[in-house]
């Protein structure tokens, strides 16, 4: 067994400093090119914001571009365990890899689309919860009231704790024995549940934990949304009678879009992508809980099929690009919007230098 | 009559809500909490169980004879302080590398409107969409070919770069509320514009780099993927790595493994707590702000 030992520590930090001064080397080089090309060579007139963003421009077209460039070269050839080192890459291997993600089983038994329709229940009841249970809450805490930054501070505990330490936690807690649920069961003399080995069981064990660990961050960021809210509305609503449930729908909802929309896109994404809840809570490995990412990383990673997982990543991504897009289309909200306004006040100071 | 009174006023701080709704709000309120924190209350009862009773169907937050045993032990027998100090270096390092690349592509961001500045924007934004498990295909090919399996250099350069595109986003929103003024008279006075950069805008955002700071101090610190795959060597392992061992060997060691999450946790929660007003109002900002 090794332990931290002053050698481990030396070695360690050894290695971060040599990589760390690589990349200030890299940066000042990179930077150096620039100003010579764009500055003293073409003169041009953005030669300093493209030398600002030069850096992490190049690191994420290090860390993101190149790698799923890479991934797309890979999906067309037969990479596995055993042709690691020389796999064949040919359009007849990839056109091949897409047949199978969808007409061969992904993992062991499941094919792609019970995995895909099991990824969009479980992303259809997380959002679902996460905003309908995120919302009450933040309307409940929206007053003022006795106990108010108590009752705040408890209730974003489960975003606090660190997800990887929430998910095993949970996945303790649903040991048949020993487990709170399985004994509050049994105390109330129900039946316990078979929560790991059971593959209905063990999707609803999955969709616990992440509700439980999501609404925080709903309720939080709804609640912000709703302190933003003039209160002059909801007076002059209640002049002319508006009924609570009235005003719900005519007034809060409507206002509140602006940042509910933003966060269900963000909700969505992370929930079809999330990776920890769904892999540590599913002990027994039942391909009846995978959605696709986990069953993405099983493919790569436990049965080493790197082509066929790479072309399956690709299926994925595109999958999940077409929701956002549609989504983003139907209530009518763009990145652009987002991006855009300020630049155009602030043109002057940047460019007369 | 004093407590009548106390009881009115607990109740009835506004108009609008009667007592009764009153109670009611409350009283779901306190359910709510309560299926918030028990089950982090249940890993720090599990944590204090004595070593002969850590296997028990018993639901009292402070179980009979609690003792601190399981943390010493933690500390004492596993590679606890390993994991924390290899997962602590490269967070930190990690950390500083990201912030500091994105508080100037930030700036670039911010101030011109270069050529591609909008497509650029919607590009940080697309990253994000990206599911991790499929950049570990290629990463891991790349990593393997180029020799980085094993070794910090991979896993620093992925962690500083992959908050990046997070963090341009909250530091453009922030560099955008400074006004430009501010700049225009410092070059004035004969200052640079990366003088002006350095000593006006810096040091005024220093709130929003504490915030992207804290971001990728999180992501960093929680990372599991990327580490699963690169870090295979026993002294090499990240906390995250370490607690998934000691939760695989559940039935023997509950206590161990609830004493190490406990731990990981009450700093990191600390941290959050501390700077949750921030951290919220920095995810808002920039929808709050159109």
């Amino acid at each position: 067994m090794k332990s931290l030992t002053p050698d481990v520590m030396v070695t360690s930090l050894g290695q971060v400093g040599g990589i760390l001064a690589v990349i200030v080397v890299a940066v000042v080089v990179l930077e150096l090119i620039l100003y010579f090309l764009l500055k003293k060579i073409l003169h041009y007139r953005y030669a300093l914001p493209f030398m600002l963003i030069a850096p992490g421009l190049v690191g994420l077209i290090l860390l993101n571009v190149y790698p799923i460039a890479y991934e797309l070269y890979i999906a067309f050839s037969n990479m596995n365990l055993l042709r690691f080192r020389n796999p064949s890459h040919s359009l007849a291997i990839g056109w091949e890899n897409l047949k199978s993600v969808f007409t061969a089983p992904v993992l062991k038994q499941q094919y792609f689309f019970p995995v895909f329709l099991r990824t969009m229940l479980w992303t259809g009841i997380q959002v679902f919860f996460h905003v309908s249970l995120g919302l009450f809450l933040a309307i409940l805490l929206n007053r003022p009231m006795k106990l108010r930054g108590l009752y705040r501070t408890l209730l974003v505990v489960p975003w606090a704790l660190p997800q990887v330490v929430a998910s095993l936690a949970w996945r303790g807690e649903f040991n048949f024995e020993y487990g709170f649920l399985n004994v509050m069961l049994t105390r109330i003399g129900l039946q316990a549940i078979q929560w790991k080995s059971n593959p209905f069981w063990n999707f609803t064990a999955m969709n616990i934990t992440n509700i439980w660990l999501g609404v925080p961050f709903m309720a939080v960021i709804l609640l912000g949304g709703l302190q933003s809210l003039s209160k002059s509305y909801y007076e002059a609503a209640e002049m002319d009678g508006a009924r609570p449930w009235k005003q719900f729908s005519s007034i809060t909802l409507p206002l509140i879009k602006p940042i509910m929309t933003p966060a269900i896109v963000l909700g969505v994404i992370w929930t079809f992508n999330n990776f920890n809840v769904p892999f540590f809570i599913n002990e027994n490995n039942l391909e009846t809980s995978d959605i696709l990412v986990t069953a993405l990383f099983r493919a790569a990673f436990d049965f080493n099929r790197y082509g066929f997982s790479a072309m399956f990543a690709m299926v994925i991504f595109l999958i999940l690009f077409g929701i956002t897009i549609v989504y983003m289309k139907a209530v009518s909200f763009s990145p652009s919007a987002l991006a855009g306004s300020k630049a155009r006040e602030t043109l002057t100071v940047g460019e007369e230098k | 009559m004093k407590t009548k009174s106390r009881f009115y006023r607990f109740f009835n701080r506004s108009v609008g809500d009667s007592p009764a709704k009153r109670v009611v709000i409350h009283f779901v309120l306190i359910i709510a909490c309560i299926i918030s924190i028990y089950p982090a209350l249940r890993v720090f009862s599990v944590s204090i169980r004595p070593g002969n009773r850590v296997l028990s169907t018993d639901l009292a937050i402070i179980p009979a004879g609690a003792t601190f045993e399981a943390y010493a032990s933690v500390v004492r027998d596993k590679d606890f302080l390993l994991w924390i100090w290899n997962s602590f270096f490269i967070t930190i390092t990690t950390s500083a590398i990201g912030v500091i690349i994105a508080s100037t592509s930030a700036y670039g961001f911010s101030r011109w409107s270069f050529p591609g500045r909008n497509a650029g924007l919607i590009a940080l934004l697309m990253t994000q969409m990206i599911p991790a498990p499929m950049l570990m295909i290629p990463l891991y090919i790349l990593a393997y070919k180029l020799g980085l399996i094993n070794t910090w250099r991979g896993l620093v350069i992925a962690y500083s770069v992959s908050t990046i595109p997070f963090s341009i986003w909250i530091l453009k929103g922030y560099y955008d509320t400074i006004p430009i003024e501010l700049e225009q008279s410092a070059m004035i006075d004969g200052a640079s514009r990366m003088g002006a950069f350095y000593r006006i805008v810096l040091p005024l955002s220093a709130p929003s780099l504490a915030i992207a700071f804290l971001f990728n101090f999180t992501s960093a610190w929680n990372e599991f993927l990327l580490a699963r795959i690169m870090l295979q060597k026993k002294e090499m392992l990240t906390w995250t790595l370490g607690l998934r061992q000691i939760q695989g060997q559940f039935q023997t060691q509950w206590a161990e493994f609830s004493a190490a999450a406990i731990m990981i946790s009450v700093p990191v929660m600390i941290l959050f707590f501390l700077s949750s007003k921030w951290l919220v109002s920095g995810l808002t900002l920039g929808s709050v702000k159109e």
